[in-house]
């Protein structure tokens, strides 16, 4: 299952959005988004609720068409495709192998009542591995690289704390090495001390892995340290973007900088 | 009072055409289940209107037809069934396996190896072999269309997990002509390997539900599994009680209340055939001289 | 020494005949005639009726007889007879506006033009076991009147006019309309499919449903409209003469429920539908129907989706007594071949089971 990096492409982006916008009725979810993401580049979408990240996410992940506007992905044929012209067939396989997505509540990500290694099995099935053996070795090493004790592959995620769930979440995504993971609030509803292990395991896995990512989140502290680059959304539209440093550092935006001052002090 | 007239073989014609067009397109894309427009027949749904339905649209006066239900010809469904044929298109019916040109059955293959030009109609209760994974209609056709059968062997994978076997005895999935995953109705797993490469024509109807899939001749019938649990048959280990065969699928008799058992072929004319040509078990009538079991 | 079980078709003969005596019952007393079913127990008929998807009262009485009054063993009887009868089309749609109206109230209004009829209705009787119905019983003649000639307008055309209420989803007049008789149902289903199943719904099943959103489970603020029951005229397109022929007249209840108002972004806000018709005089039917048509538009109406009178698929999936009672008593047909399957595998895991739970300490003696 690995794929080899083509360094041609590194310089290409991986993900272009162009003036997406999306409307309910006259309610105006966001609009005017454009950038584009590198490969192995982690960009992280800040704001508090209402700001339109969480809808522009769900446009970027091709699980809403958009009003205006336009996302392209290149695909590992070094192609770049509009997301809305793809078939639903090609659309649902990106989705459960070049494409990861971690939701906010692991029950959402997981099959709950299915055993842990099943979960990080399945994917592995959709695409025609037909040997328990090797799926359990593989299941079982993912669950080890998430730190999630081997012994309990058999265990319904069910029975898994908060903290696990979402680590097996990760796995069950990261089991077909994906080019790019969306993640929306992953820490969020966890423990802080859980919070922090999890970002310290996400942080080293995209690192490792290569990933492209994109992070919802309110947290700034999660995107300080995830992300490369940050986007500030307020009231449906970006209002500051740049490199994560610099933009949490020296904000320009008088939201920005209310935001960043905000963080109650350590 | 409106008395009613009835068809041959009891659908009218139009209703018949309407099932076979349903046939072809079942023939020509095996193992999909297509939707047809179930009748309201004169006995309940789940009590085989889909396989009547089918027989009822392919008898002719010419055909020979057998009704089997769990292998035997006396159980009470099964002869319901032959004498509502009987009834509505007077055609010859038989117990022999090798005479009949068309069978229905439900629950069981018929041990005696079938050949070309009979039709083999199955009774379907759910024709969805994903229902129990996943409950909505919706979803599951479109995991067909798009071949997505990952959900399918992820309960493989529990059952072995959980089991350390493959946990399905009957109603086992199987892949036809590599594309379409099915469900072969509750047939004991011991009869999936009957289906493969069939010089017969099998039909399956499910009324209820409203579909019917199809097995043209001689076309490729895998049972799912995975390559280091490989799909194994299963059959209780003896030889039948009545005609010694150990090649065919055994009922199991109970036959005191002390915890007496015996097994004796689920298939009544395999038995009986190879009774008359002489095979004996150890609960047999007359003394015998052992020959070999063929 | 064992003998295979042999002589299923004269068990099958004897139980036919055991049956009918039964049905009969002690011969000396008089056997139930049809008319008195259907006079005595129309409303037995009606359901049957309805639920049977066929209008012949003397063929309904018939089937309940014939049932020994197990009323989805009737229904059965009358749909698998309607099975087999030719199709001559469809009529008209009926003009229940034009409803010789026996019976009709409405709950939204204290009055209304063409007034609150009460007609015949177990509604205000007290329930207490009347001996006087045991044996013979002449009860009084009703008090009499003119018949009104006024109009009795529908009480949701009444709201419609200020716009108060959706329109009735207009139908396409060159759409033919579906028949789930004739094609298999499936999801999203078009609302004259979605009519026609809760049409022939069990009662029980969608009056159980129409409580559930009262109770919370997809509530949708009921009001019931109006209900009205009487005869309407029945029409047919003749092809040959180029109009509509009556056919006659048959006796409907209708009930149109008012529900929880609806707006969007772009239109004003106005109350919802819940429709229902049936056969004969079915007011639990209607108003049942009525309910759950409502709740099964949820998603229609951007309607959360949470309770189970909501989701079509359950709820159409299992609408239908004849479907279900024949697959729940399947379950008496053999099943031996199977259970020995799973007898076989059950076996063999216990084996396992028992071999593992022995294997520790025989591997600790051997080190």
């Amino acid at each position: 299952m690995v794929e080899s990096k083509n360094p041609a492409q590194d310089d290409q982006p991986l993900l272009v959005a162009e003036n997406l916008a999306k409307n309910y009725g006259r309610l105006t979810a966001c609009r005017d988004v454009s950038f584009a993401l590198y490969p192995s580049e982690v960009l992280a979408v800040v704001g508090e609720s209402g700001s339109g990240k969480s809808t522009l996410l769900q446009l970027l992940s091709a699980q809403l068409a958009p009003s205006a506007g336009r996302v392209s992905y290149r695909m590992r044929d070094g192609v770049l495709r509009d997301l809305a012209a793809l078939g639903e067939a090609e659309r649902r396989f990106l989705f459960r192998t070049d494409w990861g997505f971690v939701h906010q509540d692991p029950a959402q990500g997981l099959r709950m009542a299915v055993s842990a290694g099943a979960n990080v099995g399945e994917r592995l099935m959709a695409v025609g591995w037909n040997h328990y053996g090797r799926i359990r070795d593989t299941a079982s090493s993912w669950l080890e690289r998430v730190e999630i004790d081997v012994d309990r592959i058999d265990d319904a995620p069910r029975t898994y704390s908060g903290g696990m769930r979402q680590r097996l979440q990760i796995a069950r995504n990261l089991v077909t090495e994906p080019r790019l993971v969306f993640m929306d609030e992953p820490t969020g509803g966890l423990d802080v001390s859980v919070q922090a292990r999890l970002l310290d395991l996400m942080r080293n896995l995209v690192s490792e892995l290569g990933l492209a990512a994109i992070v919802v989140t309110h947290d700034l502290a999660v995107a300080r340290l995830l992300s490369h680059r940050v986007m500030v959304m307020k009231g449906g539209r970006v209002i500051e973007t740049g490199l994560t440093d610099q933009v949490l550092d020296d904000p320009r935006e008088p939201y920005t900088q209310l935001l960043v001052s905000s963080i109650l002090p350590a | 009072m409106n008395a009613p007239a009835y068809n041959f073989a009891y659908l009218d014609e139009q209703t018949k055409r309407m099932i076979r067009r349903a046939i072809l397109k079942a023939i020509a894309i095996p193992g999909y289940q297509v939707p047809f427009a179930s009748r309201e027949m004169p006995m309940p749904y789940g009590w085989g209107t889909g396989g009547v339905q089918v027989t009822a649209a392919i008898l002719g006066p010419e055909d020979v037809l057998k009704v089997i239900d769990q292998g035997s010809d006396d159980t009470t469904n099964a002869i319901s069934i032959r004498k509502f044929f009987g009834k509505t298109a007077g055609v010859a019916t038989t117990t022999s396996t090798a005479d009949a040109t068309v069978i229905q059955t439900r629950h069981r293959i018929p041990e005696a190896p079938l050949h070309g030009g009979q039709i083999l109609v199955y009774q379907v209760p759910i024709p969805e072999p994903l229902r129990f994974l996943e409950p909505r209609e919706t979803e599951t056709r479109r995991m067909h269309a798009l071949g997505e059968y990952g959900l399918m062997h992820v309960k493989l994978y529990e059952d072995i997990a959980r089991f350390g076997h493959i946990a399905t005895s009957y109603a086992y999935p199987v892949k036809v002509n590599a594309r379409y995953v099915m469900d072969p109705s509750p047939t004991p797993k011991f009869d999936n390997p009957k289906m493969d490469n069939c010089p017969a024509l099998q039909l399956f109807g499910a009324g209820r539900e409203k579909r019917i899939y199809a097995i043209p001749p001689h076309t490729t019938v895998v049972s799912l599994d995975f390559e280091d649990h490989p799909f194994t048959r299963y059959r209780f280990d003896a030889p039948c009680a009545l005609c010694g065969a150990d090649d065919s699928y055994l009922d199991e008799i109970v036959t005191d209340d002390k915890g007496g058992r015996m097994f004796v072929c689920s298939d009544t004319d395999y038995c009986e055939s190879r009774q008359a040509a002489g095979h004996r078990g150890s609960e047999s009538v007359a003394p015998h001289k052992e020959r070999a079991h063929g | 020494m064992y003998v295979a079980v042999k002589g299923g078709e004269r068990a099958i003969e004897n139980a036919h005949r055991l049956l009918a005596h039964e049905r009969r019952g002690d011969r000396e007393v008089p056997e139930v005639s049809l008319d008195q079913i259907s006079e005595q127990l129309s409303l037995g008929v009606d359901r049957v009726m309805t639920e049977g998807s066929l209008y012949d009262r003397e063929l309904a009485s018939l089937a309940i007889k014939q049932a020994r009054g197990d009323m989805i063993e009737a229904i059965f009887l009358v749909r698998a007879f309607r099975a087999t009868l030719p199709r001559f089309g469809a009529t008209e749609p009926v003009d229940t506006g034009a409803m010789q109206v026996r019976r009709r109230i409405s709950s939204t209004f204290k009055d209304i033009p063409g007034g609150q009829i009460l007609g015949p209705t177990f509604d205000y009787t007290h329930r207490l076991l009347d001996p006087q119905l045991a044996a013979g019983f002449s009860p009084e003649t009703p008090s009499m009147g003119e018949a009104s000639s006024a109009a009795t307008p529908r009480v949701t055309d009444i709201l419609g006019r200020d716009g108060l209420i959706e329109p009735s989803p207009g139908a396409d007049a060159e759409a033919p309309v579906g028949d789930l008789t004739r094609e298999p149902l499936s999801f999203p289903a078009d609302r004259d499919l979605r009519l026609q199943n809760l049409a022939r719904a069990d009662e029980g099943f969608l009056l159980a449903l129409g409580y559930s959103s009262q109770r919370g489970y997809g509530r949708n603020h009921p009001f019931a409209g109006e209900i009205r029951f009487g005869e309407v005229e029945v029409e047919f397109m003749a092809e040959d003469v180029g109009f509509a022929v009556p056919l006659g007249s048959i006796a409907m209840t209708e009930c149109q429920m008012v529900n929880q108002f609806k707006g969007s972004a772009t239109e004003a806000p106005c109350f919802t539908r819940g429709y229902g018709l049936a056969f004969g005089q079915s007011e639990r039917k209607t108003m049942s129907m009525a309910m759950v048509d409502r709740t099964l538009r949820a998603r229609e109406l951007g309607e959360e989706v949470n309770a189970p009178a909501q989701d079509e698929e359950f709820v159409m999936s299992h609408s239908d007594n004849v479907q279900a009672t024949g697959f729940v008593e399947h379950l008496k047909l053999p099943h031996y071949v199977d259970f020995q399957s799973e007898l076989g595998l059950l076996r063999k895991l216990r084996k396992e089971f028992a071999e593992a739970a022995q294997a520790p300490p025989m591997q600790e003696a051997a080190e």
